[in-house]
């Protein structure tokens, strides 16, 4: 039996892993629980935006389900090689270098892998750096043990003759290194959750973004009429200051406005119709486009949409809404990357603007960025006219290549402090994560 | 035997990576762990290029390389300063304290010796 006809037999062992009932991934897949049995059995062919759906859903990579984890394997360290050229690791050779020491491989995609957790930790973490000096204490002593896995695995992997008492001694160094940084790790959440728990310092913002994250950005009571903007505030006794408190009711009031206009069940048939085009659907409803980006980002996982984010900032730059994706975070304090769209649309207002975007991240995520600034709150004469832009981020399917020769990518980052890119004309500010002086 | 490098880096396990691949280029090395005593071992080893972290028990290597740059015979010693911290003050207070190259973790090793052997050439 070939490769990729094992697919359905990867799902299923996938899906066991994640610990989901075949139904409960059919429903976030948006397919029926018998169709996914017949795929799981192999009796069905599964690919395009199904597979892409279905790997999302599983949180793993769509050749690994149709081409075994081998291929994911080497598509790591391909990665790998591809994030430091300088190196020229033997790009040719690497099925043999996966075949023949498949151990060691695995240890050097591993490392990489934990490079890139970390980075992605110091990433959404580097904000909060400067009030927290215990958080600033363990992500140095994390580096450092990053630095001494990357700088032992980068003389292993050059491939040189080693003698094997210095092997099995760099062997031991990198062992002992990923214990430690699974110590520090641990210490550091367990550190993290209790500053929660103290609320020592946690602002409004924080505590809000909490709020909203732990009910998926989505409030069904709200939008069958259930409950009150007030009893959902009241019922909430995370939100523990009263700002945060101001805050989740203004953005509540606004969200039911918004589902009230552009109502849960008709949004999901249409864009279970048309697809999630915000033009296209705002048309349908008659709504401003602003505010079909916000209800398509806050829509439940059963919408089939995958993962959806979005920022919103004010006419100053400075961000007023964020929901981050793990792909795509967005930094929360300070203006995002000057190149997004968000701040095109500031520039164009009530105009619409599609970009395909390209993250910094070392392994390059595209996606689709739908943004518009349009007027926030009433308008009078003779009154100032508040501007808000909204932007929707979409990670691309990656089979989209038309997209892509109509629109081509470009290349942003989150913020600069956190941005690789050398070369930019849009640098305000050095990089963290560049090194020379 | 090539040029002296001296290694000051308290996380054990980076100073023997280093060590590994800066003597496999021809290097003799050196490494010390403290910070207190590092004014002393500098002199001891009179290496031709140092490797200096930024944090270091006793000692930070700010204060370390202030006070190297005072002694005359130091002025020139080329110096390579490591830190996990890489925002622009950190850069500014390298400069200021007399670095001749900042460069932040994680590294890679290509990065080092391609610093070292502009800093020291044989």
């Amino acid at each position: 039996m070939g490769r990729d006809t094992l697919t359905g037999t990867r799902i299923r062992e996938r899906r066991h892993a994640v610990g989901l009932k075949q139904a409960e991934l059919a429903e976030l897949a948006g397919i029926s629980a018998s169709y996914l049995n017949l795929i799981e059995h192999n009796r069905r062919r599964i690919g395009g935006k199904l597979l892409l759906a279905i790997s999302r859903v599983l949180e793993v990579e769509p050749s690994v389900l149709v081409e075994g984890a081998e291929v994911g394997l080497i598509t790591t360290l391909r990665e790998a090689a591809a994030a430091r050229p300088e190196a020229r690791a033997e790009l040719d050779r690497l099925d043999e270098f996966a075949g023949r020491f498949p151990g060691w491989a695995a240890l050097l995609a591993d490392s990489r892998a934990r490079i890139d957790t970390l980075e992605r930790t110091v990433e959404a973490l580097t904000d909060r750096l400067t009030h927290d000096p215990h958080l600033a204490a363990s992500l140095h002593d994390m580096i450092s043990t990053v630095t001494s896995i990357r700088s032992t695995a980068g003389i292993l992997a050059e491939g040189d003759e080693i003698e094997p008492e210095w092997q099995t001694r760099f062997h031991r160094n990198i062992n002992e290194d990923a214990r430690r940084l699974a110590e520090t790790s641990t210490a550091l959440v367990r550190h993290l959750d209790a500053s929660d728990a103290a609320r020592a310092i946690a602002s409004p913002e924080e505590e809000v973004e909490r709020f909203l994250a732990a009910n998926a950005y989505h409030f069904l009571p709200l939008e069958t009429g259930e409950a009150t903007v007030d009893e959902l505030v009241d019922a909430a006794p995370e939100l523990t200051l009263t700002a945060s408190r101001d805050i989740m009711r203004r953005y509540l009031r606004r969200y039911a406005h918004d589902a009230a206009l552009v109502p849960l069940d008709p949004l999901m048939e249409i864009v279970g119709r048309v697809g999630c085009d915000p033009t296209v659907v705002a048309r349908n409803f008659e709504a401003p486009v602003s505010v079909i980006l916000h209800r398509l980002a806050t829509l439940p996982a059963s919408a089939g949409l995958g993962p959806l984010g979005l920022v919103k900032c004010d006419a100053s730059g400075t961000p007023v809404f964020r929901k981050p994706l793990d792909e795509f975070p967005l930094p929360r304090f300070g203006a995002g990357c000057a190149l997004w769209p968000l701040y095109g649309a500031l520039s164009r207002p009530s105009q619409p603007l599609y970009r395909i975007i390209e993250s910094s991240a070392r392994e390059a995520r595209r996606f689709e960025a739908y943004a518009i600034a349009e007027a926030a709150g009433p308008m009078r004469f003779g009154g100032i006219v508040r501007i808000e832009a909204t932007m929707l981020v979409r990670p691309l399917d990656r089979g989209d290549g038309d997209t892509l020769d109509v629109h081509p990518p470009v290349p942003v980052g989150v913020t600069c402090r956190i941005c690789a890119r050398a070369s930019c004309d849009a640098r305000r500010e050095p990089s963290v994560l560049t090194d020379k002086m | 035997m090539g040029k002296r490098v001296l290694v000051i880096e308290d996380e054990p396990n980076i100073t023997e990576a280093i060590r590994f691949f800066l003597s496999r280029d021809g290097w003799e090395v050196f490494a010390h762990s403290k910070g207190h005593d590092a004014l002393e071992v500098i002199a001891h080893r009179k290496p031709d290029l140092l490797i200096l972290d930024v944090m270091l028990p006793g000692r930070s290597g700010y204060e370390i390389l202030r006070d190297l740059r005072e002694q005359p015979e130091w002025t020139e010693l080329p110096v390579l300063m490591l830190t996990a911290r890489g925002q622009a003050k950190d850069r500014e207070m390298a400069a200021e304290a007399g670095a001749s190259r900042f460069m932040t973790k994680p590294f890679s090793n290509s990065d080092i010796l391609e610093a070292v052997r502009e800093l020291a050439p044989v």
